[in-house]
């Protein structure tokens, strides 16, 4: 276990390579950003009936460089009132896991340099993808300190909404992964990467019936930050969120990291359930074809990220949490331990059916609660005679202006 | 409350996506510009007989219906030798303040010369207060008939056709028996231009000048609104 590359010792050769995969990865995810926010306005206007950025280069394609530039000149304000060190370490916060957590997606298969067996990811750790929940929930602390630490309101209440959320999401994110791992019987990316490859059934969309995925791109999404789990930010009630006090170069952090994480969480989940870099490959140049194949699984899915950013209204704050906490953790708990049952019958045989009668029976139970609280919980205490229930959900012309 | 259908939950997702194939609604400005309604108040033009006399004579009606105080008129007697005007006298003072000017075109109504009418001209962007006030030498037709293009005025080839307030001299005030009728003076550079059809119906665009939005922005009205089906 663990990386090939470190094997035989570490000398020259091996710091060099080693050196290669990090500037070019560093590059790659500079570079993929500034593509990424162009790309996420170009589609976003597409599907807004509007054109775009279309001044700075061809297609527009330089106007993140060009507002990059931009911030990067504009004044550093430091507000009054702010923790002056937390302030200015809460970017960084961002930022420095946005860069480290890709550094663990294989985006490429094996190759030989100079006899050195090199795989294509700046790093195999055997932790593997707890790296990935270790460094997210750094991230957390990043936007919770910079709302803390702005010393205003609406920062504050941002970064609240944003801690809450992004713990909660943490633990059916975690859940999730836990399925896969169980599924490909290791933590090393590059182990799951490789447990799905050849046969696209065997990738664990298909493997863990899709459950799985859609529980890890919905929390990943709300992980994200991004619509329609972006509460934190919430720049029609918050001014901005967190962020809202940032400006110039602390800002441009925050918003590289945003857009980095998209880009890693859409990594991630072709890693995890798409067989990463995957797919039939040519004889001529083997080593180009799984980078393509895993380039263009990410893309489809930052589009697909773009898509639900158009498509869905920001939720409110109780449906976040319902979402969160009744249906995405007990659906995933209950889908481990199925998982989980299956796996144990490959060697027990006959415990496939009960462990699948006992996961049946906790999904079904954790959803009658969480439907019966939500019953409750919406429906509120019963009105006098003559007077209309609560939470029967009125005529639209009887609707007060504010949803509640 | 399902989760399928246009305004649910994967609706949305439709939604969206449908869009993609559609025309886009924006308007690329500086490049290209969108047809005027026929009626848009742009700024004043002070128009000219064809003999080329200045229709003006100074009565100051304009200044006095003006809403906004934003005409300044002094007339003044015509000299006998060089007359300006055809009447016994002339607007020799003549300023519009843009800054106050509404676009009411309630100017336009009270002349009783269609000295002053209002063109479809209305990107102009100065850059002082002084700019900001037209003097009569501005605002008077050029020579040609056209009005003239102060240095920030963005208009181009075609724009001045539309100028004048020809249709407004059309109007029939509601009277059937007017409309289609020649009502006003000739105008230099332009003659006498065919009449508005009006509610008839009968309408020449080519030779009045008139664009139909109807026409022209056909690809980007909705189906629902009457566009055509694509």
């Amino acid at each position: 276990m663990g990386d090939p590359l470190f094997s035989h010792g570490v000398d020259l050769g091996v710091f060099i390579i080693v050196l290669v995969k990090v500037v070019v990865a560093f590059f790659f995810l500079l570079v993929s950003v500034m593509l990424m926010i162009w790309f996420e306005r170009k589609v976003i206007s597409d599907m807004q009936n509007r054109i775009g950025p279309n001044r700075a280069g061809k297609f527009g394609v330089l106007q993140t460089l060009a507002d990059g530039i931009k911030l990067f000149f504009k004044e550093d304000l430091l507000p009054d009132r702010a923790d002056r060190v937390v302030f200015r370490l809460a970017p960084l916060l961002s930022a420095v896991p946005a860069f480290l957590i890709f550094s663990i997606v294989p985006f490429g298969g094996v190759v030989t340099i100079a006899h050195h067996v090199v795989e294509l990811q700046v790093a195999d750790p055997p932790i593997g993808i707890l790296f990935l929940l270790a460094l997210s929930s750094i991230a957390v602390y990043g936007v919770m300190l910079a709302g803390w630490s702005s010393g205003s309101k609406y920062p504050l209440l941002g970064s609240v909404r944003a801690s809450a959320q992004m713990i909660s999401y943490e633990a059916a994110l975690g859940l999730a992964i836990v399925t896969v791992i169980l599924e490909s019987h290791g933590l090393s990316t590059r182990t799951i990467v490789d447990s799905q490859a050849r046969r696209f059934w065997d990738w664990n969309v298909l493997r863990l019936w899709f459950v799985p995925f859609v529980i890890f791109f919905v929390a990943g999404t709300a992980e994200l930050n991004r619509p329609p789990f972006d509460l934190a930010e919430g720049e029609s009630e918050l001014g901005g969120g967190f962020h809202t006090e940032y400006s110039s170069m602390r800002f441009l952090m925050f918003y590289l990291a945003e857009f980095m994480n998209t880009i890693t969480m859409s990594a991630v989940v072709v890693t995890l359930f798409f067989g990463g870099p995957d797919g039939p490959g040519f004889k001529v140049v083997r080593w180009l074809w799984p980078i393509l194949w895993f380039l263009g699984k990410t893309v489809v899915f930052l589009y697909i990220q773009v898509w639900i950013r158009a498509s869905l209204p920001r939720l409110r704050y109780d449906q976040l949490m319902n979402l969160g906490w009744k249906w995405l953790i007990p659906v995933a708990l209950g889908w481990l331990l199925l998982v989980a049952a299956v796996q144990v019958s490959r060697t027990w045989g006959f415990g496939v059916f009960g462990g699948i009668i006992v996961g049946a029976v906790l999904l079904a139970l954790a959803r009658s609660t969480s439907r019966r609280r939500g019953e409750l919980g919406r429906a509120g205490p019963r009105p006098p005679e003559g007077f209309e229930r609560l939470g029967v959900s009125p005529a639209v012309a009887d609707r007060p202006p504010a949803g509640g | 409350m399902g989760i399928f259908g246009e305004t649910n939950f994967f609706g949305g997702f439709y939604v969206a996506a449908k869009q993609v194939l559609r025309p886009r609604a924006t308007t690329e400005y500086p490049a290209e510009k969108r047809p005027k309604p026929p009626r848009l108040h742009g700024r004043h033009v002070l128009n000219r007989y064809e003999d080329g006399m200045e229709k003006c004579i100074g009565c100051e009606l304009c200044a006095a219906v003006c809403p906004a105080d934003c005409i300044y008129v002094r007339g003044a007697d015509n000299p006998a030798q060089a007359p300006v005007s055809p009447g016994e006298r002339y607007g020799f003072v003549y300023e519009i303040n843009y800054l106050r000017c509404i676009h009411c075109d309630l100017c336009v109504e009270a002349c009783p010369t269609e000295a002053i009418t209002e063109s479809k001209l209305f990107e102009f962007s100065f850059t002082s207060r002084a700019d900001a006030i037209y003097t009569r030498k501005e605002l008077l037709v050029a020579d040609d008939g056209r009005p003239q293009q102060l240095p920030w005025e963005d208009w181009r080839e075609g724009e001045d056709r539309h100028t004048s307030g020809w249709m407004r001299a059309t109007s029939p005030s509601g009277a059937a028996r007017y409309e289609g009728e020649v009502q006003w003076s000739a105008e230099l550079g332009y003659g006498v231009r065919a009449p508005e059809a009006g509610q008839r119906g009968a309408r020449d665009d080519e030779a009045t000048g008139n664009i139909s939005l109807r026409e022209t922005q056909r690809k980007k009205i909705p189906v629902r609104f009457g566009g055509r089906r694509r």
